[in-house]
């Protein structure tokens, strides 16, 4: 269970599993999709399987969480999302009704996106045997800027940027199963990001860039600070958390920094140019409360430290698994 | 003065032997019975060649024992013989470096002692008035040692050189000062200066100055031993609350430093243990019961029943002290939740717009040390916070570490512990790894002590919970053997270390928080533990805690889910209920549904459930502050316990549910809180003490430990030891190490020696 909160350890699994077995250098820099170089030009390659409960929450439902996941991963790598594939699995006796919602909804994303979806497969399995429904979707995109993006760009002086308020994916999915019986007026934040991106990158110098899902914004920075060896400081103050989520945090115990999103993407960017990157981001609706958030320092290397709004510096880890309390 | 029968040998000494007297003590013992030789120090103690008649060498070498100075703490003595020479006389030689240090102990600080404070008031004294004085009986050591051998140049005194007098004392072997090495007068030495909130210097008399300050309810910055404190007048209500506020500390109490043990009297009701150790060379902080007239302001310690005391213990403290005549909190010298200051340009800019004015001096500190603070238990020690004149004295344990460890200690009130040989160092207390700078204090500590200890670690002891940021260092480190070591495993086998059983015990360890072995949180366990492993035989029913780490913050929150669990929804009409009306459903869905809610058997958090139904504490401030005031309100008249029933099996159960059902219903018809106190403390001591014995039918094991953070509560402790010794067990309890979180380190560390000696 724990493999799937995004932490280290489904990182660990990954490295331990896949990366051992499927090993090439398209591969191991395990960013969020594989840049190829066809000869004629070069394409970015990404796949994810999705599994969401509820199916259906304010703001999306696992449909256009999967064709905006996978536009978000090929957008975040500098590309333009071209083509979809989408397989399904269905548990048997699953509603057609919901299947068709779903599909109308996946059908919408696309076209809000510009993208197609070329191809597809679908599998139904026993009852019992799998929980409703799962999608998997590919992409492909085409890499049409001369750009380099990754941790090994990243460096000392750079701005840290969050596209928008964090953690309303989660929240919201949380309230939608019902569990707590409150009432929130908040949606998930999912949404496609590839004209916010496109229009950062025609901006300013983009180090790197990558969509805040699971694990939230603290496994990215941490990934960041990990992978290029710095470490990334943050302002408590300046995270874009909206009050209703702050709130919930509060009373789920939960730290918002943690909580995944669909909409929102961190991008680390050349420091002199950080208040005209949140500007460039600002115009668009869905990244119109981009901020940045914090800096890249030289060090201590591989650590993400939070400037609280109390004066003190926090060390903001790496999740190994489910959150569990640490105070004695 | 060798005759025609002398000998020569070759003596090694080990153990706390540098920087105690310890080299001139040989020369007057030499001199007493007529030896000729010489004693130096090295890096593995002390080493001594001797020569005289054979019955003079062996009253000597008995002497190097019996007779040793008062901070000395002799280990070993080892003897072999050697050619004689012939000479005469004996003198201190240069210390030798060597490339393997396994002996030499650098050795606590020590509070000033009567002949230098008798110095400190004597007009006609070339040290009177002086903040430094110090002697080979005592002062700095721990806190200004930067290597081994400990010499003057391998301290922070090395800035200052010596004058001609200090120089002639420091060289007479009949000289109080002989080879005290931060000797100093106030021609040669470190000086003192007041600066204002701007940094810049006030001009006049700094104690004077400063005391000026306190009077007029200012908050003053005092550079210590340790580190930089806070202070202001303990009767000034609005100072305190300045205090408060600019610290961001709510309502963690204050210790109080009075200027002797007679005006300490005046604060709290002093029991002739707690005034020995108030006024003993390590001079913690004691918590003892105050005094309803002692004249404290109520901010310093609310919802406390006990104050912390403590009594002056460096000359500068004495000077205050005696020019003020009042008592004044001493606090350390930062914001909540940071490490203590103690780099002089850091200590200015992190207290900047906290203190008003500032006393320093130019002596630098090279290892932070907060105070330490010590509560009484039956006649005895109970350390709580073991820091400042205690660190760096060495744990003695009966068993060999077969390779140098390093144990990194819990995430709260860390502390780590190097160990070698048949030695174990427990560091001074450095605090909660959340914040960067207390992590990075760790990690300079954990060098520190290698370094002056010449320990390099092969075998790395940490926490099995993986988020904890010392498992995290244990798991950078390269070239060593890592072992993870469960967290009530690691207490247990710390009170085993302090008593160098080797189990098998029953042991007992209440907690807030440690990782089982299940992947649940535990704090309420039985475990049958040796060193090498442990089996969990019982624990305290478990619950949710909603929120996590929220539920630690809220205790109402575990009200909530004891509640929810012991009456499902028809909920007594109690006012916890009605004071947390709006989130209380939502936290009892949260509970149900496992949404954030990891079960716990924490002793702990069912002390907070208690304290929110009793109406004493919703929401902490600090760590176990719930638990410390329903202590605290505990009606000592009360003769009552709740009954909780045993529920039998592999493990066993305690039905802690039982005792919250019960406060519930006498605190729903309106019985006080003290008596709910005191029949909670009492029902969970019955129900311990016969979990234990049952364990004990089953195993044969007549032993039981007693450990974890729940045990510094001397209610409980005194009540479950009292029932245990009436069912006859053996119970071991801590004394010189922590109970709580700062004492695991050490159960780390043998926990790891004892699976590495497998
Ligand atoms: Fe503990
Ligand atoms: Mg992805
Ligand atoms: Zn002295
Ligand atoms: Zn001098």
């Amino acid at each position: 269970l724990a493999h799937g909160a995004g932490g280290k350890a489904s990182r660990t699994l990954i490295e331990a599993v896949f990366v051992d077995a499927f090993r090439n250098p398209a591969l191991q820099p395990l960013d969020d999709g594989a840049t190829l170089d066809l000869g004629t030009g070069r394409l970015v390659f990404t796949t994810d399987a999705y599994v969401v409960s509820p199916l259906f929450f304010p703001g999306g439902d696992i449909g256009d969480l999967a064709v905006n996941g996978t536009v978000n991963d090929l957008a975040v790598c500098g590309a333009r999302p071209m083509h979809l594939s989408a397989a399904f699995v269905l548990e048997e006796g699953f509603p057609i009704a919901d299947l068709r919602r779903i599909a109308a909804s996946m059908a919408a994303a696309a076209e809000r996106a510009g993208v197609r979806v070329v191809t597809g497969d679908t599998k139904v399995v026993q009852r019992g045997k799998a929980d409703g429904c799962y999608v998997t979707t590919a992409g492909i995109g085409a890499l049409e800027r001369p750009v380099a993006l990754g941790e090994s760009q990243v460096r000392p002086g750079d701005a840290v940027i969050v596209s928008g308020p964090i953690g309303e994916h989660g929240i919201a999915v949380m309230i939608a199963r019902g569990d707590l019986d409150i009432e929130a007026d908040l949606a998930s934040d999912t949404a496609p990001l590839h004209d916010a991106v496109a229009a950062l990158l025609d901006a300013v110098p983009v180090r790197m860039m990558r969509d805040a899902t699971r694990g939230g914004v603290a496994t990215v920075l941490n990934e960041v600070a990990r992978g290029a060896g710095v470490a990334v400081t943050v302002d408590e103050r300046a995270v874009p958390v909206r009050p209703i989520v702050t709130g919930a945090c509060e009373l789920l115990g939960l730290d918002p920094l943690y909580v995944a999103c669909e909409g929102r993407f961190v991008a680390v960017v050349d420091g002199d140019h950080a208040e005209a990157a949140v500007a460039a981001l600002r115009r668009h609706p869905v990244s119109e409360g981009a901020a940045v958030v914090g800096s890249i320092e030289p060090g201590p290397a591989g650590m993400v430290l939070l400037n609280t709004a109390f004066g003190g510096t926090r060390i903001v880890d790496l999740l190994v698994g489910d959150p569990l309390p640490r105070i004695c | 003065m060798s005759g025609t029968g002398a000998r020569r040998i070759r003596v090694r000494v080990e153990g706390l032997v540098q920087g105690v007297g310890f080299r001139p003590f040989v020369c007057g013992l030499a001199g007493a019975y007529g030896v000729s030789g010489f004693v130096g120090n090295d890096p593995g103690g002390v080493f001594i060649e001797a020569e005289g008649e054979p019955s003079a060498l062996d009253a000597f070498t008995a002497g190097l024992t019996a007779q040793a100075p008062p901070l000395a703490l002799v280990e070993r003595v080892s003897v072999e013989p050697a050619e004689p020479v012939g000479g005469s006389g004996f003198r201190i030689v240069a210390s030798r470096r060597g490339e393997q240090p396994d002996g030499a102990l650098v050795s606590p600080d020590a509070g000033t002692c009567a002949a230098c404070l008798r110095e400190l008031r004597d007009p006609g004294d070339r040290r009177h008035r002086y903040p430094f004085a110090n002697c080979t009986d005592c002062g700095p050591r721990f806190t200004i040692v930067t290597g081994v051998p400990y010499d003057r140049c391998a301290t922070t005194m090395a800035d200052f050189e010596m004058c001609a007098a200090c120089a002639l004392e420091y060289g007479d072997p009949g000289d109080r000062r002989f080879h005290a090495q931060p000797v100093c007068c106030p021609a040669c030495g470190p000086s003192l200066r007041a600066l204002g909130a701007d940094g810049l210097p006030a001009a006049g008399d700094p104690v004077e100055v400063a005391a000026g300050w306190l009077e007029a309810g200012r908050v003053v910055a005092i550079k210590g031993l340790g580190g930089y404190h806070l202070a202001v007048l303990a009767a000034d209500g609005a100072a305190v609350a300045a205090l408060r506020a600019r610290k961001r500390r709510e309502s963690r109490p204050f210790a109080v430093l009075a200027a002797d043990a007679a005006a300490a009297g005046t604060l709290v009701h002093l029991e002739p243990a707690a005034e020995r150790l108030l006024t003993g060379t390590s001079r913690p902080i004691v918590l003892a019961p105050r005094r309803r007239d002692a004249p404290v302001a109520g901010a310093v310690a609310p919802g406390a029943r006990d104050l912390g005391v403590m009594l002056p213990y460096t000359p500068l403290h004495h000077l205050l002290a005696e020019r003020l005549a009042v008592p004044y909190v001493l606090t350390s010298g930062n914001l909540t939740d940071e490490p203590i200051a103690y780099r002089d340009e850091e200590a200015l800019r992190r207290l900047a717009g906290v203190a008003d004015g500032f006393l320093v001096h130019d002596r630098r500190i090279e290892a932070p040390a907060d105070d330490s603070l010590v509560r009484v238990f039956r006649g005895r020690e109970l350390v709580v916070r073991r820091s400042r004149g205690y660190a760096p004295a060495p744990v003695g344990v009966p068993w060999r570490f077969p390779r140098p460890v390093l144990a990194c200690g819990a995430q709260l009130k860390n502390t780590f512990c190097v160990a070698r040989g048949n030695q174990a160092f427990l560091s001074q207390h450095i605090g909660d790894l959340e914040s960067y700078e207390t992590l990075r204090s760790f990690a300079e500590g954990v060098e520190h002590f290698c370094r002056i200890f010449g320990v390099r670690p092969a075998v790395v002891a940490h926490d099995l919970h993986p988020e904890y940021l010392s498992t995290a260092y244990a798991r950078d480190r390269e070239d060593v053997d890592l072992i993870a070591v469960q967290h009530h495993h690691a207490h247990i086998a710390s009170c085993l270390a302090e008593h160098g059983h080797g189990g098998p015990v029953i042991g007992v360890a209440f907690d807030g928080l440690g990782l089982g072995a299940d992947g649940t949180l535990w704090g309420g366990e039985l475990l049958v533990a040796d060193l090498v492993s442990f089996r969990r035989a019982g624990h305290l029913e478990a619950v949710p805690m909603p929120g996590g780490a929220a539920a630690v913050r809220q205790p109402w929150r575990m009200a909530a889910a004891w509640l929810d669990r012991i009456h499902g929804d028809a909920l007594p009409g109690l006012a916890v209920v009605g004071r947390h009306r709006e989130q209380w459903p939502a936290v009892v869905r949260m509970a149900r549904a496992g949404l954030n809610s990891p079960l716990t058997s924490s002793a702990g958090r069912l002390f907070d459930a208690v304290a929110a139904i009793a109406g004493v504490r919703d929401v902490i401030g600090y760590e176990g502050q719930a638990a410390a005031e329903l202590e605290a309100r505990v009606d000592p008249g009360e003769r009552g316990a709740y009954p909780a029933r045993l529920i039998e099996g592999e493990p066993l159960v305690i039905a802690a549910g039982d005792l919250v059902g019960a406060a519930a219903e006498d605190v729903a018809a309106g019985v006080d809180a003290g008596r709910v106190a005191a029949r909670f403390h009492r029902g969970l001591a019955a129900a311990v003490v016969r979990a234990v014995r049952v364990v004990g039918e089953g195993t044969g094991l007549r032993t039981a430990a007693l450990s974890g953070g729940v045990f510094q509560n001397t209610v409980l402790l005194e009540a479950v030891v009292s029932g245990l010794e009436r069912e006859r067990f053996q119970v071991l309890v801590h004394s010189r190490v922590p109970p709580g979180d700062g004492g695991i380190a050490l159960g780390q560390a043998v926990v790891a020696a004892a699976n590495d000696r497998r």
